[in-house]
């Protein structure tokens, strides 16, 4: 008997597809208390695309069934600032994300060295980026303010004339830029280190012996097994600047007049202090969808880079 | 030889110089924050970065002060703020732990249909613009009563907390042989015994750092507890916001305010040091 069991092949077959109902399930129940709380988010979201199809304004009870169709997604698309809008939510993701990357770079291979100052620097790189953006715009706005700021009388010790920073329009770009770039730089810096660090070492010996300059290196080796983190960088930073509302907000709320008015501020400032929930909704889900084209595309292209990189 | 070496130096010198330079950028509105805190309001208007300091602004912000006292400048409402931040900070992070670790470990382990797709959709909550949730969430929490609650913030922070862990966790999971596993089943081990005996133990480090950095982006959150919540459950951070506008001249008092709101997130962060670059790219990179 126990003998035929051990030659005979057909019970390990059967057992596969024998499997107790429970623990076929497992996977699932595992999962069940997450897939729960996921329908508690899904509901709002889908709950917010049908309220971009009606006139809901929180203060007209039994707004949110007057179905008006597309009309608040031809009122924001046909809006004399929707261009502008667009044009300041892109130039702030662009701008700071690009010199976020170039920066960290450059700060990441200073790091990356041999020597005391770097040992005793590395460590304070998480500060900028830990505190609350909120407070940390805080403080900077209080640097930048006239009569108790810093930032003038520092300008002016070096010879430079005084900046109003936010509060005028020629320079509040440059000024909520600049606390990103302050704030997020470090991410960049340390995400791009633990690259470095885990390179092995064999090609760049090579590279060394056979007398390579620092750019040849630099371009055909350490660049290409950069790219899987550097697409990682942009994938945080780009995503989290186009949405970005802390800063914006803490700094100037969206002025000077409508200076700094992203699609993250004209949805807020439309939909939850004007209460017109409807009409700022559209801002919103049109930059949802921005954002799920570009992350799925930076996504497919990481996972080409990892591939690539893993080839050396 | 030697001209080489001596090139060398100087590019050492310079390098350092440069980053010298860098963290003087990055570290100095954090120094100038906690000078500022240790300012009387006199010194306040000077640019000295040499003076008597004083812990008053601190004494101020956390007991109150006489004149507020007195109803000439608003209370300072700062150990509640902070309260309510630890509070739902906390929740956040227990709800997310209860939901997350099993999750994270059924899409490390199993294979089922639509497990990539879950996972994406878990890790979407990170990148989709908040207000596509919380304008519809605002108008829900007012119908049920969840508006300006804690248990309506710790269920919103979960955009926040959830992808975190889900993701982390399940990059530490992925880490550890199945093999492990398979023996103590073998051994006669009961599934629950694998699990809580044998698999949480190795990933404890893990977990813990998990757990503290999203413990730190709740905590750092802003946008939810300023949509979704009022009087009773403000933030450090909208609270925040308020003091820059009633504190005109008591810039020293909102310097104070934001060094204490900060303490907790760099002490936990540099106790989580090691683990941080795994868990600030959601598991993308092992560093």
């Amino acid at each position: 008997m126990s003998e035929q069991a051990i030659h005979s092949p057909m019970p390990a077959q059967e057992a596969e597809p024998r499997l107790p109902w429970l623990v076929r399930a497992r996977p699932y129940l595992i999962i069940l208390p997450a897939l729960l709380l996921l329908i508690g988010i899904l509901y709002p979201f889908l709950l917010g695309v049908y309220y971009s199809f009606t006139a809901f304004n929180f203060k007209v009870p039994g707004s949110q069934y007057n179905f008006v169709g597309l009309r608040n997604y031809v009122r924001m698309f046909t809006d004399e600032d929707f261009l502008y809008s667009t044009y300041v939510t892109l130039a702030y993701a662009v701008i700071t994300t690009g010199v976020e990357l170039g920066l960290g770079l450059i700060v990441a291979m200073l790091l990356n060295r041999d020597s005391r100052v770097s040992k005793i620097l590395t460590p304070m790189l998480i500060f900028p980026m830990i505190i609350a953006p909120v407070i940390g715009t805080l403080v900077w706005k209080m640097m930048m303010q006239p009569s108790v700021g810093i930032l003038n009388p520092i300008l002016n010790t070096v010879g430079l004339p005084s900046l109003e920073w936010a509060a005028a329009p020629q320079t509040a770009l440059f000024s909520v830029t600049l606390v990103d770039i302050w704030m997020f730089t470090p991410f960049a810096a340390m995400m791009i280190l633990a690259g470095l660090r885990s390179f092995p070492n064999a090609p760049f010996e090579a590279a060394r012996v056979d007398g390579a300059s620092f750019w040849f290196t630099f371009r055909n080796l350490t660049l290409p097994m950069l790219t899987p983190f550097i697409i990682i960088i942009i994938v945080f930073r780009f995503m989290d600047s186009l949405k970005m509302f802390d800063i914006i907000f803490a700094m100037t709320e969206g002025g000077p007049g409508n200076t700094l008015m992203t699609y993250q501020l004209t949805a807020y400032r439309t939909s939850i202090q004007f209460q017109r929930m409807s009409a700022g909704l559209p801002y919103a889900i049109l930059l949802y969808i921005i954002i799920y084209i570009v992350s799925m595309y930076l996504i497919k292209a990481w996972g080409r880079a990892q591939r690539r990189a893993a080839g050396y | 030889m030697q001209h080489e070496k001596t090139q060398n130096r100087l590019l050492a010198i310079l390098s350092d110089g440069i980053l010298i330079v860098y963290f003087l950028f990055a570290l100095f509105p954090l120094v100038w924050m906690v000078l500022v805190s240790l300012k009387s309001g006199p010194e306040l208007f000077t640019t000295k970065f040499i003076f008597t300091p004083t812990i008053d602004n601190y004494i101020a912000i956390l007991f109150g002060d006489a004149r507020a006292a007195a109803g000439v400048v608003a209370r300072q409402e700062f150990p509640r703020n902070f309260m309510n931040s630890l509070i739902a900070s906390s929740g956040a992070v227990l709800i997310s732990l209860l939901v997350g670790v099993p999750a994270a470990y059924a899409l490390a382990r199993y294979k089922f249909r639509g497990k990539e797709d879950l996972a994406f959709t878990f890790l979407s909550f990170r990148f989709a613009p908040e207000l596509v949730v919380i304008i519809p969430l605002s108008v829900i929490y007012r119908q049920l009563g969840l508006y300006d609650t804690y248990f309506g913030i710790m269920w919103v922070y979960q955009l926040v907390t959830l992808p975190l862990l889900i993701w982390v966790l399940r990059s530490y999971f992925e880490d550890i042989s199945p093999d492990i596993e398979q023996a103590a089943m073998i051994d006669g081990y009961s599934w629950w015994h694998v699990f809580f005996k044998i698999l949480m133990p190795l990933v404890r480090p893990g977990l813990a750092a998990a757990a503290l950095l999203a413990f730190i982006f709740a905590w750092n959150n802003f946008m939810f507890p300023l949509v979704l919540g009022g009087s009773n459950v403000q933030t450090v951070t909208v609270a925040s916001l308020g003091y820059i506008s009633s504190a005109q001249g008591f810039f020293n008092r909102m310097a104070a305010a934001s060094v204490l709101a900060s303490l907790p997130q760099i002490i936990l962060a540099l106790s989580i040091q090691r683990y941080l670059i795994r868990g600030l790219s959601f598991g993308a990179v092992k560093g």
